[in-house]
């Protein structure tokens, strides 16, 4: 299918300047694919990256099967838990942004995005909790851990694990949550409107990705015993 | 080609897609339950604890990806891109695991090894093998 | 709006005016610093690539002299571990992986298409200051202390050993972004920037090529960044994941290591063998034989690549079952390969063949490719691999599918496109006694490397028994005559530069889109606007009047 027609022709739009369609593109839809499918392909690169860890984590949790259900017995599944419902909050209220960015309710854009951001600083205020107890303990990663007691050894691989995949999450989260503070202030600009929304929606897209990878680590990390 | 014009059916589409977004969330809320729940009850091996609940996440993930991430609504590339990656992960893990557990045990005859140190510390590294016992090639 | 040229204006003898380009406009070093022409973008990566070649190879003749007598010869051991290791490093990250994709890729790909640029030319330019940033990192862990583990790694010799380890490693770990952000940029280029009438079945390809090495970028890449991230950590904080002293298990990061740099050598070759599918059709003017075959192939190489990585650990501690998997899997990885092969030369099979420098880059790319190829798949043997593993036999199979494989086809793609990307035409003479010498002294140098090999020489020793003495020495003399060549070859391409613009639109008479506009090309690339009237490779005679 080729829909790439290489003249320009004049888009129905509203006030605003052309600055918004880059001059390689011929439509505002063509440049929203190709943003899409940039995004996918980066996502993709993320959950390789991740990926790795957890075939790392998956190995070497059938080398020390023992260690691994010990150890993780230190992590509260309580507090895991409530992580995973803000989470699966923020993805809506983010696709909810999105959606309110492409119907043109300016308003309500803003407000689900703040909501979001603030489900990610609740995230990462229990993910504070949670490492200060650890520390507390002792039970750090590698050569850090100083946590006695322990009747079975190579704990302290398991908890290398937790620190190093909530850790790369985490900084994911806090980038995430610098991406929606910019498309924030984008949005209150007034940059975007039915058919130029992409932004919006590629920071969407990567959200749902940070939420995706909790999904999986919820579970793997906190239940399986 | 077509412009991006308001039609009734694209209104309709739009109006609903909250309704839908709710429902997901719901959907999701209700499937984390179940996953805490499960991992509660032992289920026979430790192995179909993690196949019940990756088998669950993998549920909630596609619910997010379908319709958080609309690939219900999208060109079909973009889910080949997300299937595609999780394939060769698959791979990855697959084939690491296969060579994992199918090794064979390479410890030569007569090795005597001590008992390791409780503290679980990396400090605390099992005994070096002794003096290789004959026929012993290392 | 203007439409196509005709042939006539093509091949037009009457001189066009080309004082207006991309190189010339617009001016001064700042509009380069922040280009998002994707061809400035091309050059600037062809320079940096041409600089670590060089820097590699350097190191490569060191090795050659020291490798002259059987002991010291002009540098320690120690010394030499880390020469070849850094002759490893740059070569691999710094040269061959970007040097196709992102130097001739962002170039031409988007010419081929008919495109103004690439999708994402802002990510285009922030991928090269990563290429940048990660060369830094890397000269610095070079002129700081080096590297001596080989540029593989392993584990746990890398996690415990002194030395700029973990300051290299995050170089590569930046230029792995690098080659990520070019993947990205050109998966999504093919699928929304091609000209009207262009289906994937009229693409070029080498575009097809491109896409399937965009598509190993994108998923391999990620695995060697996390791969680098859990070396320093293990290095830094032992993790306890590799290093057996606290738990690990080192082939473990073999398997994670080669999951990325398998598939890798696939970024490395599949750019080139694309370059072969342009350069045959144009040299022979004939249509390329079994366009789809060597499409898919292209494709296939891509997913099965990723299937075979064990084949480097046959005698790790690997399983029996897991290589003798993986050894199947190699076999099976090399069919699309032969197919391309037999299909380029099926293409030649009554020709109009000539003989300029690029088809006889892309010659020599058949007889050394396919030596490489097959011995390849000598090594994929398991019973045969216990003996030549670890020996001067691997050496020479790699050198003879990456040097004479992608290197050969990066020459032959820079002598083809050049007269596009400066608008001068080479001295041809020069051209083919520097290709001349370039095969000669490739031959004698790595040739000799296989007898080495099956004799017992291994690989990255610095002493050696006496008996290989001779063979060594003819090898480096080998290196000498490649060297010589590939500095005639610099030199007369730099000399180039010198002239006026001389070369037409299209100097070889070829059918694809690039050369349908100015050599050098404007800015936006087209004073027209594309649209694919013929296929890429029809050479059938165009009706006149």
């Amino acid at each position: 299918m080729s829909d790439t027609a290489a003249v320009v022709h004049e888009e129905h739009s509203h006030e605003h300047h052309d600055s918004s369609l880059q001059h390689h593109f011929a439509t505002y839809e063509q440049q929203m694919d190709a943003g899409k499918i940039g995004m996918w392909l980066f996502l993709a690169t993320e959950i390789l990256l991740f990926g790795g860890l957890f075939v790392g984590f998956a190995l070497m949790q059938s080398k020390y099967p023992e260690a691994f259900v010990q150890a993780h017995h230190h992590l509260d599944k309580n507090l895991g838990f409530l992580n995973t419902v803000v989470l699966l909050v923020s993805s809506f209220t983010m696709v909810m942004a999105v959606h309110c960015a492409k119907t043109e309710q300016r308003k309500k854009v803003l407000v689900y995005l703040l909501i979001t951001l603030a489900c990610a600083a609740i995230f990462l205020c229990v993910k504070y909790f949670e490492y200060e107890h650890k520390i507390h303990e002792g039970l750090l990663p590698g050569k850090f851990y100083t946590h006695v007691g322990d009747t079975v050894p190579h704990q302290f691989v398991f908890f290398s694990f937790y620190f190093m995949m909530t850790g790369l999450h985490g900084l994911h989260i806090v980038g995430g949550m610098a991406a929606i503070t910019w498309i924030f202030f984008r949005a209150k600009k007034g940059d975007f409107n039915h058919q130029y929304y992409t932004p919006i929606d590629l920071v969407g897209l990567y959200w749902h990705l940070v939420d995706l990878i909790w999904i999986y680590l919820f579970p793997l990390l906190y239940l399986i015993s | 080609m077509s412009e991006t014009t308001h039609t009734t059916t694209h209104d309709n589409h739009d109006a609903n897609q909250p309704k839908i977004y709710a429902a997901v969330l719901g959907a999701l809320l209700i499937l984390t339950f179940i996953t805490v729940g499960a991992s509660k009850i032992q289920f026979g091996s430790g192995m179909i604890n993690v196949v019940i609940a990756l088998t669950i996440a993998t549920i909630k993930a596609s619910l997010v990806a379908l319709f958080f991430m609309h690939l219900i609504h999208d060109k079909a590339m973009n889910s080949i891109i997300l299937v595609s990656s999780f394939t060769f992960l698959a791979v990855f893990i697959g084939f690491c695991y296969t060579d994992a557990s199918t090794r064979d045990d390479l410890k030569p005859l007569g090795l005597k090894v001590k008992a390791p140190a409780v503290a679980g510390a990396p400090g605390a590294t099992p005994a070096a093998p002794p003096a290789p016992a004959e026929g012993h090639h290392n | 709006m203007a439409n196509h040229p005709t042939t006539q204006a093509i091949h037009s003898p009457v001189k066009e005016d080309v004082s207006v380009n991309y190189i010339t406009s617009p001016k001064g070093l700042m509009s380069w610093l922040t280009t998002i022409d994707h061809k400035r973008i091309g050059i600037m990566y062809l320079w940096a690539v041409l600089g670590a070649f060089l820097l590699g190879g350097i190191f490569a003749l060191l090795l050659r002299i020291e490798l002259l007598t059987p002991k010291e010869t002009i540098m320690t051991a120690e010394t030499y571990n880390k020469v070849f290791t850094l002759h490893g490093v740059i070569m691999v990250f710094l040269f061959i992986i970007p040097s196709i994709p992102a130097a001739l890729g962002n170039f031409v790909l988007p010419l081929m298409l008919g495109a103004k640029d690439v999708a994402f030319p802002r990510l285009n330019l922030f991928s090269y200051y990563i290429y940048v940033v990660g060369a830094l990192f890397g000269i610095t862990a070079m002129v700081t202390g080096g590297v001596d583990t080989g540029w593989t790694f392993y584990t746990p010799y890398s996690t415990t050993t002194n030395g700029q380890v973990s300051m290299m490693v995050m170089a590569a770990f930046i230029l792995g972004f690098s080659s990520i952000f070019t993947g990205i940029n050109f998966i999504a280029t093919v699928h929304k920037l091609r000209a009207p009438g262009m289906g994937w079945f009229q693409m070029p390809l080498f575009v097809w090529g491109m896409y399937s090495t965009a598509v190993i970028q994108v998923l391999a890449t990620p695995v060697l960044g996390i791969t680098l991230v859990l070396l320093m950590l293990e290095r830094s904080f032992g993790i306890g994941i590799f290093d057996p002293a606290i738990g690990g298990d080192p082939v473990l990061f073999q398997h994670f290591f080669w999951f990325y740099s398998h598939p890798a050598v696939y970024i490395m070759i599949v750019p080139g063998m694309a370059i072969i599918s342009e350069i045959i059709p144009t040299f022979s003017k004939k249509t390329i034989f079994g366009y789809k075959a060597i499409a898919f192939s292209s494709v296939s190489i891509a997913l099965v690549g990723f299937l075979v990585w064990g084949h480097h650990m046959f005698v790790s501690g690997q399983s029996n079952l897991a290589s003798v998997i993986f050894s199947f899997l190699t076999f099976l990885v090399a069919i699309p390969s032969g197919v391309k092969v037999f299909n380029w030369l099926a293409t030649m099979y009554r020709g109009s063949i000539t003989l300029e420098a690029p088809m006889l880059y892309a010659i020599s790319f058949l007889l050394l490719f396919g030596i490489g190829g097959l011995t390849g798949i000598f090594l994929g043997a398991l019973s045969v691999d216990i003996h030549l593993t670890d020996t001067y036999f691997v050496v020479a199979h790699f050198h003879y599918v990456m040097m004479g494989g992608t290197v050969i086809a990066f020459l032959g793609g820079l002598h083809y496109w050049w007269p596009k990307m400066f608008g001068r035409m080479y001295n041809e003479r020069l051209a083919q006694i520097g290709c001349g010498l370039v095969f000669v002294g490739f031959n004698m140098t790595f040739f000799t490397q296989f007898v080495l090999g099956s004799r017992g020489m291994p690989r990255r020793y610095y002493n050696y028994l006496d008996q290989f003495q001779a063979l060594h020495a003819f090898s480096t003399v080998g290196s000498w005559v490649l060297g010589a060549g590939l500095f005639l070859t610099a030199g007369y391409l730099l000399a180039s530069l010198r002239k006026p613009y001389d070369a037409p639109r299209n100097p070889w008479g070829s059918r694809t889109f690039e050369w349908e506009t100015q050599s050098p090309p404007i800015t936006h690339n087209f004073d027209f606007d594309p649209v694919l009237i013929h296929g890429p490779y029809d050479y059938r005679p165009e009706k006149k009047g």
